[in-house]
């Protein structure tokens, strides 16, 4: 007889819910990182099949750049209502406010800085573990990662001296003011995401799907034209010399609008986002973001800092 | 997962597994051409993929696992590409402990060196079902078959001896990372092997753990008590929380729990708000008893027909991990699936010397070492041992004082 195995995606599943519940087990102050982005919206369902009917051991937390698409905070606001979940928002302006962040220029990418306000809200509300939906498939430091990943005391990362990880035995004991990054979807590549998006019928902020957007075309990147902030202020206004043109575009990542690009597109639903994926020649990250550019090792050096 | 010694190829060949399976994407091969160029080197090193840590570049070296995903029409594949370093032997028994498949790669010109050695020695302590012997580098000694047979020859002679042969499924395949011979594509150089290029062996090698025992053992990870919820029916709602590490569940069974021994009946299966009549290993199910009984993370629910004996004390192999070499003295934590215990070292029945295989005896265990241990422990585990069951046969070795794990044990 040929033992019953469960399919990729089951599987990929299973395994999350055991991480999600290993942090729920051993953590006693975990919180889990939700921008409102589609890897952070499959972790929440997948927090609703490890923890249902019973509440979230955990609160959701934002770290908001105030670069955000309007869209997408409207969206996370109506999600974290609709699952009844605890949602806390820590924003970048409230650390320049503080002057903990100081930029070198208004216009300055807010991606890294995202590294203070987290390390702040750590230790503002005392998280021993934060869970976030980075992926190993994502960027080459991340690959390298454990899912149970530790941070000493002041956030950082030593990718020489990481604890094994043997078998499923986690290990997610710290030490007080020393901090743990669980990563449940570690194993999961964009595809998958896709893949169980479409599956379990997830709604996303409508960003992801392929729209006509006013856009500016600069050094072969797409740059969103004239976005506007909930404080009011207009970003990424065209530079002397520079034309808006109007282009059918979807991104592939959401995230701060100075540093996140979207890519030319048609599709429009998520089976058509699936074909697409599939078939694409560009990466996640190469495509999209502006942030990762700039050198081979820029995502190590901000982990090495405290980002997640 | 690929292992074996250093600079014998192993972050070439899974380069080269992706360059000819078309994974690799279009930018990422423009970066890792551009930093060849900037190495003066002639073509693309398709190492670069791998190594992704700053000190790995510099030094040509792979430091810790890297995990990497390609896909098939067919199948998906995790494949974790581990150090070939002794100092990081480790990280190698990190990648191992998941692995279903290990690819040893072997250098043609150098035959089988001690890592070699070391690697199919963890490889098998550690269980992995499928072992594929690559020798890697044909391109550097003529395609030799000669070279190819006289390796294979000396690796079956060591595997016999250490008990790796027979135990386990092993292949063998020549090949040339560099140049792609045998992975993907079977190129013209080596026409005098007729067996399965790379792809078709990783194609053909059956998922799951086979040998895995089919015992129900079920370790409880999270109690849902939502008493306090608006929802009044919810109010009496005990659900026991966790991952099914062997065996299956069906409306029905009657159960133990461990280590108290209380009896019960599944009322229900729960995955999400799905209702299931029965689930299967690794499924992550929430599982609903007929009586009110006093369980909570730790405890284990079995079949009451399978049940084991919960013990206060453990015989094991161990690969010490720690910078810090263990000491007899101390007390360590063992974590065993969800439970957690106070351990002390009973006695050190020997060390393995990896090279000869000779057994020493010893009083303490430096890093890398691995030996058979016994263990006093404060708290019962319910085990089952590593040859039957690597779930409940597997435990870790935590040091209290830097919350490090500092080994990796297995019931004998």
């Amino acid at each position: 007889m040929t033992k019953k195995t469960l399919s990729h995606l089951d599987w990929l599943e299973a395994e999350a819910i055991h991480i999600l519940r290993e942090v729920a087990g051993q953590c006693s102050n975990p919180v889990l990182l939700f921008s409102g982005g589609k890897d952070s919206l499959c972790i929440v369902r997948l927090a609703e099949k490890a923890f249902r009917p019973g509440r979230f051991p955990f609160p959701l937390m934002h770290i908001d750049t105030g670069h955000n698409y309007q869209e997408v905070i409207d969206f996370r606001d109506r999600r974290v209502a609709e699952i009844g979940e605890r949602l806390i928002v820590r924003s970048l302006e409230d650390s320049m406010a503080r002057g903990t962040i100081v930029l070198k220029h208004p216009d300055e990418p807010r991606n890294k800085h995202q590294s203070v306000t987290l390390l702040e809200a750590i230790e503002e509300f005392g998280f021993d573990c934060c869970i976030g939906g980075a992926r190993r498939d994502e960027e080459k430091a991340r690959a390298k990662e454990r899912i149970m990943s530790f941070r000493d005391e002041f956030g950082q990362w030593d990718p020489k001296n990481q604890r094994p990880e043997l078998w499923n035995l986690y290990n997610a004991r710290s030490h007080k003011g020393e901090n743990i990054r669980a990563f449940p979807i570690s194993n999961w590549t964009e595809m998958d995401v896709w893949q169980y998006i479409e599956r379990e019928q997830l709604e996303l902020p409508s960003i992801y799907f392929a729209h006509q957007r006013d856009v500016i075309l600069r050094n072969g990147d797409i740059i969103p034209a004239n976005v506007p902030l909930a404080s009011g202020e207009i970003i990424n206004k065209p530079k002397a010399g520079e034309q808006i043109v109007s282009k059918q575009v979807r991104f592939r990542t959401v995230g701060d609008i100075t540093c996140t690009a979207p890519v030319y597109s048609d599709a429009d639903t998520t089976a058509k986002i699936v074909i697409e994926t599939a078939t694409t020649t560009i990466t996640e990250r190469g495509a999209t973001r502006l942030d990762d550019q700039t050198s081979d090792a820029s995502m190590e050096l901000r982990k090495k800092e405290g980002y997640f | 997962m690929t292992c074996g010694s250093v600079d014998d190829g192993k972050s070439t060949l899974i380069g080269r597994l992706l360059f000819d399976s078309k994974t690799i994407l279009a930018d990422t091969m423009t970066n890792i051409s551009n930093t060849s160029k900037k190495r003066g080197m002639a073509a693309v090193d398709l190492s670069l993929l791998t190594d992704g840590l700053q000190a790995e570049r510099e030094q040509g070296i792979t430091i810790d696992v890297a995990y990497r995903y390609f896909s098939t029409g067919t199948r998906k594949y995790i494949i974790a590409d581990a150090p070939g370093h002794e100092q990081y032997t480790r990280n190698m028994v990190t990648a191992a402990s998941t692995a279903n498949l290990a690819i040893i790669l072997i250098d043609a010109r150098r035959g089988v060196l001690t890592q070699t050695r070391r690697h199919s020695y963890l490889a098998h302590l550690v269980g992995i079902p499928h072992i594929v012997v690559a020798v890697n580098k044909m391109d550097l000694v003529d395609y030799s078959q000669d070279v190819y047979d006289k390796i294979c020859a000396d690796y079956t002679q060591f595997a016999k001896e250490i008990g790796l042969a027979g135990a386990r499924d092993i292949r063998f395949i020549p090949m040339s990372a560099l140049n792609g011979d045998m992975l993907v594509d079977r190129l013209d150089n080596m026409s005098w092997y007729q067996g399965e290029t790379l792809l078709e062996m990783l194609e053909k090698a059956p998922a799951a753990h086979t040998e895995q025992s089919e015992q129900f053992r079920f370790p409880v990870q999270f109690v849902c008590r939502p008493h306090a919820s608006a929802d009044a029916d919810l109010h009496d709602f005990r659900g026991f929380m966790g991952r099914i590490e062997s065996g299956e569940i069906a409306v029905g069974d009657a159960v133990t729990v461990l280590p108290n021994g209380y009896q019960s009946t599944v009322k229900a299966i729960q995955l999400g708000d799905k209702q299931l009549q029965s689930a299967i290993t690794e499924q992550s199910i929430t599982l609903l008893l007929e009586d009110e009984i006093d369980t909570s993370r730790g405890d284990m629910i079995v079949k009451s027909n399978e049940a084991t004996e919960p013990v206060k004390q453990i015989e094991a192999f161990v690969c010490w991990l720690g910078e810090t070499p263990l000491s007899t003295a101390r007390t360590y934590i063992v974590r065993h699936t969800t439970r957690e215990s106070k351990a002390k070292i009973g006695a050190i029945h020997y060390k393995v010397d990896v090279n000869t295989l000779e057994e020493q005896q010893t009083n303490d265990l430096k890093m890398n070492d691995i030996a058979r241990l016994s263990f006093k422990l404060a708290q019962p585990l319910m085990i089952d041992s590593y040859k039957t069951n690597r779930a409940t046969g597997a435990f870790i070795v935590i040091d209290e004082s830097t919350n490090s794990t500092v080994g990796a044990g297995m019931i004998v």
